[in-house]
């Protein structure tokens, strides 16, 4: 008997959360609220029942996510009683960075990937899995399932190691580590495909529900609390939003949408023609922003 | 420009959601990889396939016109290779470094791309992308023909077992769709192919560039009857009847939260499992019953290969990560020598007596390369005498592990035939190897001048030595009657030894297979050993099968007349394949042992045995009886006059 893909995705999937909890000393899941990490969370729960998870879940808050997401990741936390750590760079809080004031560029780096090396560092992980997919974008179509990197936190495109079969190299040097990615096979269909299978719970953020948006920079964004004060000729509407990405909400573009349950959100998503990453502004630099970022030690 | 978009057209159609995620759900997959020459279109194939089955979204059509005119290399078209080199690295050069995985489906199937690199320096990531591929599309440039890269992608993507191929004639435009060009090149392959056990072999004439034969039937090459290449993936059979395998899970982990559960986890990588089966866990041969299956939250009754489950066995075996655990009667071999293919993937070079890490599916291992056999020219496939394996060579090597562990060849399984070499210093991943046969090797022969003779030795042990040859079917009862006589014999204080196969096939014997040349220097041994047991004064219980008469005659024919007693284990064909104590029977039955004695290979009966048991009516109890009471009387079981 064939299974079916969205059964061999699983499988895969769970095979490589086994792998890491079998042959890595202190690995930590990378949570970050949004839809991947709910099904790679529903996958890790899965892959050791009935056992709980047999390692710590980790959440680099920037101080700038929408409400709902840290509502939604404080109510998994509870509802499947994870050892969930929030870390927060509290260099970057000390100097008041954000993405409205030093803009999306220094505010990703110093609240994201710096305040991921820091949490690294301070708990000396040795393995944290992630939620990317290789169908996102071009440089990830490249990266291993399990990404080596330095005692610096980067990544070398160039040097990556072989990875035959589904077999996966797990030993590293003291200070280094190993990013992976259990998803990387999965495309975006198959992430919703599997959430409406399995009935993955999501943050509200995904449907579509009146919200307070304001237009700038040809994007739809979410008034989240009064940090984000309107600029001329700005001025605030109540418009039925939702998200197909979620990150810092100043960040984040909102698209207007009908879609307020799941098959909606399907519908709306098999018709689109805009790829996904589009509502992120932290990609549009270069072609080759995402690969340089990565090299820097951004997940 | 002919475009298929089946997800929309699909939905518009019939407004049933459900029903049509359903259906997505439970597509095939089918994983395939690209290779060939480097300017050969690989990426140009692929963005194509994306472009043609609509999965670029409109920001990535119009990123990739912006870049095609500011970089592209194909005027004001587009240049859909740009789609696919991912790296900026590989953008600058214009070439493809690493493996770039793309997804795409039709209705039928989901499909996994693997585009690989065409340079032989990156022969590896090749290898690493045909690894996990079910067939393959190699693109020859229809104006250059056969390259001495096709003949090396092909060695490779044969090498990491692949039975399907599509070979891909492409820019068919650029020789104005000429049939004798496309002939020519299919004669060329079909000719060279012979020598690399694939199944099926399709050739198609394309244009990757403009579209021809990719998604449906070209016009302008109204001469080629076959199927366009979409059409053509989607009804490929690449399914390699798993089932008939029989029952195999390595364990990966074992779950256990608390006191009352222990659980093993792993992927099934062949058969079937259901509640209630009887199993064994390997390398150490324990059995159990499957008392319960785990899916996901789930308790299921029955699990299939490719499925990810934990299970509960009855009884307290010991098992961990590494064991397998397995059908009882259709169980794995167990191994720690091995003949292996080496692809090496390290600037630093194999060499033969280094250490390396070997991880298998399931464990991480030692292991030493005790051989270097000879390395394989990959680009004319011929054999060559080599004391290392350098970055991107491939070779023929004897590895030896430090523990013995359950596998199967690759051919027939690539997940229990294969693993990655780890260098112990650095943790580079350092070579791929797939298990070709296990190696039964001898050890050293020693030989020490005897200062005190025979008659001394059994004196001193008050038993005259003596050859005792059981022969007879595979679950005739050898074992079972030698193993139960060595008990009594031993009570009485007298001094034995028993060689099987179970101890001389894991030192002795262990190069031998199962050849006619083979089953003869394999008795052979044993009867040497057994010389020399008997000159140390031991009472010997050998129980081999030795199906011919003239294996026994040569073993009989080394010792004195009065020193060998054939014992003749008697037991019907139907009685033994009804006990199959290592369910080889069944094995035998559905062919996966060949030359099995009983089965497909004779079994010449002893004429004039010392002693014959009859199993079918007595009890092996009743037989070892029988052999003590002819010791007894022949004057075996005390000292010599």
């Amino acid at each position: 008997m064939n299974i079916s893909h969205l059964r061999r995705l699983e499988a895969e999937s769970i095979h490589i959360f086994r792998e890491v909890a079998a042959e890595c000393e202190n690995p930590v899941f990378m949570y970050s609220i949004g839809k991947d990490s709910s099904v790679m969370l529903d996958l890790a729960l899965k892959a050791f029942h009935p056992a709980p998870l047999p390692f710590p879940v980790l959440h680099v808050d920037t101080t700038w996510k929408f409400r709902e997401m840290i509502a939604f990741r404080d109510h998994v936390t509870k509802k499947y009683n994870l050892d969930m750590h929030v870390h927060i760079n509290q260099e970057g809080v000390d100097q008041n960075i954000g993405p409205l004031t030093h803009g999306s560029a220094v505010h990703t780096d110093v609240m994201k990937t710096q305040g991921l090396k820091q949490a690294l560092n301070k708990y000396q992980y040795d393995a944290a899995f992630g939620g990317a997919r290789r169908d996102e974008e071009k440089s990830r179509a490249k990266e291993r399932v399990f990404s080596f990197r330095t005692d610096k936190h980067a990544w070398d495109p160039k040097n990556q190691r072989p990875e035959l079969w589904s077999i996966y190299n797990t030993r590293i040097k003291k200070g280094e580590s190993v990013r992976v990615f259990p998803l990387s096979n999965w495309t975006e269909l198959d992430i919703w495909q599997y959430i409406k299978l399995e009935n993955i719970e999501l943050v509200s953020l995904y449907y579509a529900k009146e919200r307070p948006v304001i237009e700038r920079d040809g994007m739809l964004i979410m008034v989240d609390d009064d940090r984000l004060e309107l600029r001329d000729g700005e001025k605030v509407e109540h418009k039925k939003v939702r998200f197909r990405t979620l990150g810092c909400y100043p960040l984040t573009g909102a698209m207007e949408s009908e879609a307020d349950d799941l098959n909606g959100i399907i519908q709306e998503m098999l018709i689109a023609r805009t790829s996904e990453r589009e509502g992120r502004l932290i990609d549009t630099d270069t072609s080759a922003s995402m690969e340089k970022k990565k090299q820097e030690g951004y997940f | 420009m002919a475009a298929i978009d089946p997800i929309q057209n699909k939905q518009l159609m019939s407004h049933d959601l459900d029903s049509f995620i359903e259906a997505q759900g439970s597509k095939s997959l089918l994983r395939f990889i690209t290779c060939g020459s480097v300017d050969d279109g690989k990426s140009t194939l692929i963005g194509r396939l994306l472009y043609d089955s609509k999965l670029l979204y409109e920001d990535q059509v119009e990123a990739l016109k912006e870049e095609s005119r500011r970089v592209g290399t194909q005027g004001d078209d587009i240049d859909f290779a740009l789609l696919v080199d991912g790296l900026a690295a590989e953008r600058e050069q214009g070439i493809t470094i690493d493996v770039a995985y793309r997804f795409f489906s039709t209705d039928a199937r989901k499909y996994i791309v693997a585009d690989t690199p065409g340079h032989v320096q990156y022969t590896r990531n090749m290898a690493t992308g045909a690894s996990t591929a079910d067939a393959a599309v190699i693109l020859v440039d229809a104006r250059h023909g056969l390259q001495t890269q096709t003949y090396r992608h092909s060695f490779i993507v044969s090498l990491l077992g692949i039975k399907n191929v599509v070979i891909a004639i492409n820019k068919m435009d650029l020789v104005d769709y000429d049939e004798s060009v496309f002939t020519n090149i299919q004669n060329a392959y079909q000719n060279f192919a012979q020598k690399l056990g694939f199944e099926e072999i399709a050739y198609l004439p394309i244009s990757a560039l403009k579209g021809d034969n990719i998604t449906t039937q070209s016009e302008n090459m109204p001469w080629h009857s076959g199927e366009a290449l979409l059409p053509l993936l989607d009804k490929m059979d690449c399914s390699n009847n798993k089932l008939a395998q029989g029952f195999r899970m390595p364990v990966q982990l074992v779950n256990r939260p608390n006191l009352d559960f222990r659980g093993f986890c792993g992927t099934i990588t062949t058969g079937e499992v259901k509640v209630g089966d009887d199993v064994v866990v390997l390398p150490n041969i324990k059995s159990s019953k499957i008392q319960s299956i785990i899916r996901g939250r789930d308790s299921v009754e029955q699990a299939f290969s490719g499925e990810a489950v934990t299970l509960e066995l009855e009884d307290e075996v010991d098992c961990s990560r590494g064991d397998m655990i397995t059908a009882k009667d259709a169980r794995c071999e167990v191994s720690d020598q091995f003949q292996v293919n080496v692809i090496w993937m390290s600037e630093s070079p194999l060499l033969p007596g280094r250490s390396y890490f070997i991880k298998t599916g399931n464990q991480t291992l030692a292991g030493v390369f005790t051989a270097l056999k000879h390395k394989v020219n990959v680009n004319t496939l011929e054999e060559e005498p080599a004391h290392s394996l350098e970055l991107n060579e491939v070779g023929i090597v004897n590895l030896g592990l430090d523990k013995p562990i359950p596998y199967e060849i690759y051919e027939h399984s690539r997940e229990l035939g294969s693993f990655v070499i780890i260098d112990r210093i650095t943790n580079e991943t350092v070579g791929a190897g797939m298990i070709k046969f296990s190696l039964r090797r001898a050890g050293n022969i020693h030989w020490h001048a005897p200062d005190v003779d025979a008659n001394a030795r059994a004196l001193i042990k008050h038993q005259r030595p003596a050859s005792l040859w059981f022969t007879g079917l595979s679950g005739s009862g050898k074992s079972t009657v030698a193993n139960l006589l060595e008990k009594k014999l031993h009570a009485r204080g007298k001094h034995t030894y028993t060689l099987d196969g179970d101890n001389v096939r894991h030192g002795l014997t262990k190069d031998l297979g199962f050849t006619d040349a083979d089953r003869v220097e394999n008795i052979r041994r044993v009867g040497e050993v057994s010389k020399l047991m008997i000159d140390a004064g031991l009472l010997v219980l050998s129980a081999f099968i030795s199906p011919f008469r003239g294996e026994r005659l040569l073993a009989r024919d080394l010792l004195d007349d009065d020193q060998f007693i054939e014992i003749y284990v008697k037991a019907s064909v139907e009685t033994c394949e009804k006990r199959d104590p290592k369910g080889l029977y069944a094995k035998a039955r559905r062919g996966e042992i060949k030359h099995f004695t009983g089965i497909d290979s004779d079994y010449e009966e002893p004429i004039n045995p010392e002693i014959e048991l009859d199993t079918d009516s007595f009890s092996a109890e009743e037989c070892a009886d029988q052999i003590i009471l002819h010791l007894e009387e022949n004057g075996f079981l005390n000292a010599p006059d």
